[in-house]
């Protein structure tokens, strides 16, 4: 099954819901190794994505993922804002204005997200960061491409759930959690958790 | 959670609208984008001087926005960085045609959202440079870490360039003067408790009765070392030994010396402590030209201080002494 733009918004709600789940948890997390916002912010972002899509119906997936992209960038603020931002704004210059999205698209838009991410944070796998979830997302996805968008979506979340629980034990070399050297080995990083939870919640209703 | 407040999550707009209504005759204050601007922006021929960052560390930067400092400032919510579009407003609040300088302390947070804000600003015509400031020597410097970070510097960083600004440098002077100050800036802090930010409710860090965090960066994150509680002359010695060894400051150096409160400690702490630290750079033959001595860069309600050192030469030491009137800092007019 492919992907349409009422997939696309439907995903966001989704995602907004598992961020307001999550939110306590992700701050604890980065109160564990950062300054206890990543949950607070996240979900201030995602709560002003169901209010735009909720004001605006977007007529296609390209222009619901801009819609998320400029949302986040401009509600959330802190290190995640921009870096998210930046990932829905990728995807959505990808998808441009295709009317359903297959699943080798899928994987091409999951790729550009990363690009973005790294593009603006610089950080490499292995820095404890969210790209430590988002990469092996990405491969995951390229792998998965002659299956239903729906299983992609879940390969993908299932590999960065991986990809998240392998940041525990590393030093953080980029963001807030690296001042802390060597003290940041042994917990979760915030946002590696928070992606996971996001493709998570992008596989949930996805056939 | 003791603060005086109604909700966690309108704390900052509540703040701001105080702000506002506090000083009429001095500051402009919108909401949705948050942006603090100056009664009498743009200023004609001026380059805008804007900075910003998260909320929880006042009078930085809504405080210091005025004649002779600020054109503008970004509050973000509590300890987390402005978004682009709060920077893209007060570009457009400020711009007079001459650019708009932005000084943004080194966070991953800050550098994101104003490299963003900075493409949308240049990508309508303004002409923008960046300054990043990272004056805090308890972070180690390396490829293995966000680098260091901006603490109390900012505040002599924004004085500094904000003179310049007012007196009719153009932008490419405004930010060498501002590489310049940042490269002779060097700032440390300690913290005996920790701050609770409003939408946790709890202490951002546990310190036990008799700890104290050497080090510590304005948001709680942790420093160099966890180490018992010492006397004012163990702990200030402790910073200015850090900080002079850093640079290096060297006997002959004249300085301007900032003691700042991170919010929680009383003026009355602070001077017995400013009082030390004079004493111990006189001891190594460091001038100390000018001084500042109060809660500036603050960190919430957390105990605690920081010294901040800069090399200063006779035009920084003018243009420090150069007039500025805004809410928090005042002098010369
Ligand atoms: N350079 C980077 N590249 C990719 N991801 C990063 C980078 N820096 C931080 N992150 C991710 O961002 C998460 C933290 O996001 P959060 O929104 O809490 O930002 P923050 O560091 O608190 O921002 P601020 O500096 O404004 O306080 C980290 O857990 C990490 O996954
Ligand atoms: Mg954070």
């Amino acid at each position: 099954m492919a992907c349409t733009t009422e997939d696309v918004v439907a995903a966001l709600r989704r995602c907004a819901e598992v961020i307001s789940e999550h939110r306590d948890e992700l701050v604890e997390l980065d109160r564990e190794i950062g300054d206890a916002d990543h949950g607070e912010n996240l979900n201030r972002g995602f709560a002003a994505v169901v209010s735009a899509v909720d004001s605006t119906m977007p007529e296609t997936p390209g222009a619901a993922l801009k819609l998320a992209a400029t949302t986040l960038i401009s509600k959330v603020g802190g290190a995640a804002g921009p870096l998210y931002g930046t990932a829905f704004l990728r995807a959505a210059t990808t998808v441009g204005d295709a009317a359903e999205l297959d699943a080798p698209m899928v994987a091409k838009v999951l790729r550009a997200a990363m690009d973005g991410v790294v593009a603006r944070g610089k950080a490499e796998q292995g820095d404890k960061t969210m790209v430590d979830a988002l990469h092996p997302a990405v491969l995951a996805a390229e792998s998965a491409t002659e299956v239903p968008v729906g299983e992609l979506l879940k390969a993908a979340a299932t590999a960065a759930s991986e990809g998240a629980a392998a940041t525990v034990p590393l030093v953080a070399r980029k963001g807030r959690a690296s001042y802390l050297g060597e003290r940041s080995a042994g917990h979760l990083d915030p946002g590696a958790r928070s992606t996971e939870l996001l493709l998570g919640a992008f596989a949930g209703g996805q056939r | 959670m003791k603060k005086i407040i109604n909700d966690p999550a309108t704390v900052v707009a509540e703040a701001l609208h105080g702000l506002a209504v506090a000083h009429p005759e001095r500051l402009r204050v919108t909401t949705d984008p948050a942006v603090i601007v100056r009664t009498d922006a743009p200023v004609a021929g001026k380059v805008a001087v804007i900075s910003g960052g998260g909320s929880g560390h006042e009078p930085l930067h809504g405080g210091f926005v005025g004649s002779g400092m600020l054109d503008a400032a970004c509050p973000g919510a509590v300890f987390t960085s402005p978004t682009p579009d709060q920077v893209q407003a007060a570009v457009t609040a400020t711009d007079a045609g001459a650019g708009a300088l932005l000084l943004v302390k080194n966070y991953t947070g800050d550098v994101l959202n104003f490299e963003t804000a900075a493409e949308l600003a240049e990508a309508t015509g303004t002409p923008v440079r960046s300054v990043l400031i990272d004056d805090d020597v308890a972070v180690a410097d390396s490829t293995f870490t966000a680098g260091r970070r901006g603490v109390g510097g900012t505040l002599l960083l924004e004085k500094i360039v904000g003179a310049a600004a007012e007196r009719g440098t153009d932008l490419d002077g405004c930010a060498r003067l501002a590489a310049s100050v940042v490269a002779g800036v060097r700032s440390m802090g300690v913290a005996l408790t920790a701050p609770t930010v409003p939408h946790v409710g709890e202490p951002s860090f546990t310190l036990g009765a008799d700890e104290m965090e050497i080090g510590i960066g304005i948001h709680g994150e942790p420093g160099r070392a966890r180490v018992p509680l010492e006397d004012a002359d163990r702990l200030v010695a402790r910073l200015v030994d850090a900080i002079v060894s850093d640079l290096p400051f060297v006997a002959g150096d004249r300085v301007i010396l900032f003691t700042n409160s991170m919010g929680g400690t009383p003026l009355l702490e602070l001077y017995l402590a400013h009082g030390i630290a004079e004493r111990l750079l006189a001891e190594r033959g460091i001038e100390v030209a000018r001084r500042l001595v109060g809660p500036y860069v603050t960190s919430l309600e957390m105990q605690g201080m920081s010294l901040t050192l800069l090399r200063a030469d006779d035009q920084l030491l003018d243009l420090w002494d150069a007039p500025v009137c805004t809410p928090a800092l005042r002098w010369g007019m």
